[in-house]
């Protein structure tokens, strides 16, 4: 019976595949190696393997502020992957975060990116799974606590957060930023980071990529926005950032230096160059808060502090050295209202990603051992008030907060 | 028993400078290369977090970067009439351990040797004739200054190494060494600023008619990112440099310059804490087949591989080809065999000045930071009628005073207690010291050997260092220690206490770690181990490199030339055995 399924899933497979190149008399090769690219735009990796493990065979942890879901078993082993599916089943996971038999997903899948994803895209991807080695991995991927673990509560989540439909292209606009727009929207799931969630974890739409606590970091702001956002940078400059994972002003660290290390550096550079044109397109200029003037008692800690403890790698002008240590200086992070990012990693410290083109992976160490919650909100504030930067003043509060949360 | 690997194309022993650079060149190529390393994989960001690298207790007074005597040491011994006895702590030099080796607690000096001392026995020969003492051993290194340049070359640019030329293709340019072989571009990075007692020195030193120079550092003067994509920090002069792991990747290093970009290979396999037992031969003696590993679970393997490159530390060098039996072991007695011979050391001599009237901020500094001048080395200056050869490094690198040991009190005071530390106030910050890091050249009786009565923990041999100081070089430490003194005197400090090197060698304080010989190149395999290629004399495809090849030290530090063997090793291996396997030079 089992063999009788298999054969027919592969049946229908197989009609499927042909039904993507009729018409063209080419074998799968272009197909499949435009699908093995859209899953690496699409970082599949990050949430379906598990690193030294078999590539998409799950089990991948992702922590939510509900509790844990785990990226499922992609190969297409029959038994514990997608060796039963139709490419009409894969379609509705990504157009309408169906699963197979309809089961709704959960929004850890971002489903509500993906449904902007093309229908032509998604066979390539689909032919793409068809190639991967099958591995017999079980994956429970539903591992929330009670209520949050019932699926027929995400009816109601979807009403709310979710509009299916493919990427319609502004007319307006060129060729090139609309591509940027369908990378960045769609596949890239940008958004899924880097925009506000509402308190049932939606995306919040009016405020598209304006940066988001997640995991203990902040995604920042990636808008236009010259003060919080990347304004600032060149498109050259973003481009450089996502292939190398640094440029003049960051080093890609946390989460997003394993998006840079999975996904980004290995996109082209046409494509690249696209989601930096849209990405720097229309946003409006915010005027710059007022920065804490620099007689504060905070401020004058905090610059003693930082000429002792920081100013070695950053430099004593916040600028920083290329490819090593990031440039503090119109930093959109630093700039951040929520500065949990900043807490963190002068907390806990935190790694670079390393890349074909910056190689190293510089780490930032933890200072929790050595400076005490005072230390640090005095230096961080120095921080954000200087050298054009402006931005909230960090309070004890949160720096202890934040050291309870982490345990360093 | 060991276990049999599958065969590979290449083997690396050792991941410090010479074994990274080689392991990267030949997997550029394409070949499977797998290095080895006895010791952990270290990386600056895990090992030399910049919250806690500057740690003296724990870098300096216990030595973390130095291999453990339990895993490994050697014997040691003045004279052949004498029974070594193991070092079980290190004293007179340092070897290390892990990736990156003894290149990551180095100071970070990087000259180049000269043109003469790649044919240091005739050009000695011919310029002092029977007046050169005979006792020396002094050998031509087979190969010449224009073959060594374009490799010296490679070093520095991936090393970013921070220096002024001083000859420019034959152009002698002001500021920089005079004294230097004709370079075909200028060091890759401007000098390092400078604190104030090399300035003070370099002042001096151009009163007396010399000519002072920055010295050539691989402590980058501002970022660079090298020929491999990977970036260096400018050095912040934090004063935790020697016996350090840099923090911040400012001093050049395996770890910082080589190995993030080569291990991202797919081609390239580090296997760490795995130490080499072995190369193993064919039954004719003439092929090495691979090598003989063992793991930190005490299993043995054996790796087979097409090429062999032994680029361990020297003393491992020697010690492997002993265990191999590849090539005959020296015998001072009858002078016979080459594996073990012509070993030298380096002659470390210095002035230190007690002012009153100074403050020189000691804590800042690194160790390859200063200036230095080169009239009183090797044979930059007439030894008619002085009755040696030789010479030495003069200079001023103040490589940070730390708080436990830089305790600079005039002699006569006690040496704990209230008088002690007020010493230790008045002298701290005024204290100064002229070093001149000085030639050892080679004799029939020093040399390496494997000891009869001490083995490590799987059973082997230790090897066993028979070495003294020879006459030649106490007579040269003396002169250049007086040319110092000339010139500190001039300085009027309060007080000064020069210290010529002295016999007997001991280990009970440290000197240098800049040991050479025992596996050297030449021309001619009756009294030399490797080629010009540092290919194995009737063995083609096994390569040993580092400064085992020195046939005897110049006064400078050898790191720059161990870079630069490396890259004509690899140079040699890519460009002639790779297209025609065999032996590269016949005799």
């Amino acid at each position: 019976m089992k063999t009788l399924l298999s054969l027919s899933a592969m049946a229908l497979l197989g009609l499927t595949v042909q039904a993507a190149h009729a018409g063209t008399g080419a074998d799968s090769y272009n197909l499949v190696e435009k699908g093995r690219y859209l899953a690496v735009v699409g970082d599949c990796t990050a949430c379906h393997t598990v690193p030294g493990k078999a590539p998409f065979s799950g089990g991948v942890a992702i922590e939510t502020p509900f509790g844990k879901l785990v990226g499922a078993n992609i190969t297409p082993d029959p038994d514990t992957g997608l060796g039963h599916w139709t490419f009409d089943d894969f379609q509705k996971v990504m157009s309408e975060g169906h699963s197979k038999g309809g089961k709704r997903l959960y929004g850890a899948m971002p489903f509500t990116a993906y449904t902007k994803v093309r229908k032509e895209d998604n066979l390539a991807l689909w032919a793409y799974l068809q190639t991967i080695e099958p591995v017999n991995n079980p994956v429970e991927t539903n591992q929330l606590p009670f209520p949050f673990n019932v699926r027929t509560s995400l009816i109601g989540w979807n009403m709310l957060n979710f509009t299916p439909g493919e990427f319609t292209p502004n007319a307006e606009k060129t060729p090139q930023w609309n591509r940027g727009a369908y990378l960045v929207e769609g596949l890239g799931h940008c958004g899924t980071c880097h925009t506000p969630k509402n308190l049932i974890g939606g995306d919040k739409n009016d405020q598209f990529l304006a940066g988001s606590n997640l995991q203990g970091w902040i995604a920042p702001d990636i808008t236009a926005n010259a003060h919080s956002g990347i304004g600032q940078w060149s498109n050259e400059e973003i481009v450089e950032y996502l292939k190398t994972g640094a440029n003049r002003f960051d080093i890609a660290s946390g989460p997003m230096a394993e998006a840079v290390e999975n996904s980004t550096q290995h996109w082209t550079d046409e494509d690249l160059m696209a989601v930096a044109v849209y990405l720097k397109d229309g946003q409006p200029a915010a005027a710059a808060p007022q920065p804490v003037a620099a007689d504060t008692p905070a401020m004058v800690a905090g610059k003693a502090i930082y000429a002792d403890r920081c100013s070695a790698c950053h430099v004593p002008n916040g600028e920083g050295v290329k490819n090593l240590f990031p440039k503090l200086a119109a930093a959109p992070l630093v700039n951040s209202t929520d500065p949990t990012s900043l807490i963190r990693v002068v907390l806990a410290g935190s790694r670079a990603g390393g890349t074909e083109a910056a190689p190293t992976g510089p780490a930032m160490p933890s200072f929790a051992w050595n400076l005490s919650d005072d230390n640090i909100a005095d230096v961080l504030t120095y921080v954000r008030n200087t050298w054009g930067n402006a931005a909230p003043a960090v309070s004890v509060g949160e720096v202890s907060d934040l050291r309870g949360d982490l345990h360093p | 028993m060991a276990k049999k690997l599958p065969s590979t194309d290449v083997v690396v022993v050792g991941l410090g400078w010479a074994g990274s650079i080689i392991a990267n060149e030949l997997a550029d190529t394409g070949l499977n290369v797998i290095g080895f390393e006895r010791g952990p994989w270290r990386d600056t960001a895990t090992d030399f977090n910049l919250a806690s690298a500057t740690d003296e207790l724990r870098y300096n007074r216990r030595q973390e970067l130095m291999l453990r005597t339990k895993q490994n040491t050697c014997t040691m011994r003045n004279k052949e009439s004498e029974t070594a006895l193991p070092m079980r702590v290190w004293g007179s030099f340092h070897p290390g351990n892990g990736t990156g080796g003894a290149g990551n607690h180095w100071a970070g000096i990087t000259f180049r040797f000269q043109p003469t001392e790649f044919r240091l026995h005739s050009y000695l020969t011919e310029r002092y004739g029977k007046e050169l003492p005979a006792e020396l051993t002094l050998q031509d290194w087979g190969t010449t200054w224009e073959e060594m340049e374009p490799h010296y070359d490679a070093f520095e640019r991936l090393a970013g190494v921070s220096g002024k030329a001083g000859n420019l293709n034959g152009t002698i340019v002001e500021g920089g060494n005079p004294f230097e072989g004709a370079r075909s571009k200028e060091y890759p990075n401007p000098p390092t600023a400078q604190t104030y007692a090399p300035t003070l020195f370099a002042e001096a030193a151009k009163n007396l008619g010399y000519k002072p120079f920055p010295v050539p550092s691989a402590l980058a003067s501002r970022a660079y990112t090298n020929q491999l994509g990977v970036t260096m920090g400018p050095c912040t002069f934090c004063g935790f440099c020697t016996n350090y792991g840099c923090g911040n990747y400012s001093k050049a290093s395996a770890i910082v310059n080589v190995l993030p970009a080569l291990i991202r290979k797919p081609n390239f396999t580090a296997k760490t804490n795995s130490e080499v037992l072995k190369v193993t031969m064919d039954s004719t003696g003439t092929r090495a087949t691979g090598i003989i590993y063992v793991d930190s679970s005490g299993q043995e393997w054996e790796q087979p591989a097409e090429i062999v490159v032994v680029a361990a530390f020297i003393f491992e060098n020697v010690r492997l080809m002993l265990l191999s039996g590849v090539g005959e072991p020296y015998n001072p007695i009858t002078n016979t065999g080459t594996t073990g011979r012509n070993y030298a050391y380096q002659t470390a001599n210095s002035v230190k000045m007690f002012f009153n009237d100074k403050n020189f901020n000691p804590y800042i500094g690194g160790g390859a930071i200063g200036m230095g001048i080169d009239e009183f080395n090797n044979d930059n200056f007439d030894h008619s009628g002085l009755g040696f050869v030789g010479g030495g490094s003069t200079r001023v690198t103040p490589i940070g005073a730390a708080p436990i040991d830089s305790r600079p009190t005039p002699p006569g005071t006690p040496a704990w207690g209230a008088k002690w530390k007020k010493a230790t106030v008045d002298n701290y910050l005024s204290t100064m010291s002229i070093g001149c890091e000085a030639s050892s050249y080679s004799t029939r009786n020093n040399y390496l050997s494997l000891d009869p009565n001490y083995k490590d923990p799987h059973g082997r041999p230790l090897l066993r260092i028979t070495f003294d100081f020879p006459e030649n070089d106490l007579k040269m430490a003396q002169y250049v220690t007086n040319k110092v003194v000339e010139i500190a005197k001039t300085m009027n400090p309060r007080e000064m206490v020069p210290a010529p090197r002295k016999g007997p060698w001991a280990n009970t304080s440290y000197q240098s770690s800049h040991i050479v010989g025992g596996f050297i190149m030449g021309a001619d395999p009756k009294n030399s181990s490797v080629n010009k290629h540092l290919q194995v004399w009737g063995v083609p495809n096994l390569f040993v490199v580092g400064s085992s090849a020195f046939p005897q030290n110049p006064g400078y530090n050898p790191t720059g030339t161990v870079g630069a063997l490396a890259f004509k090793a690899a140079d040699a291996i890519k460009r002639l055995y790779l297209q025609r396997p065999g032996e590269m030079i016949s005799v």
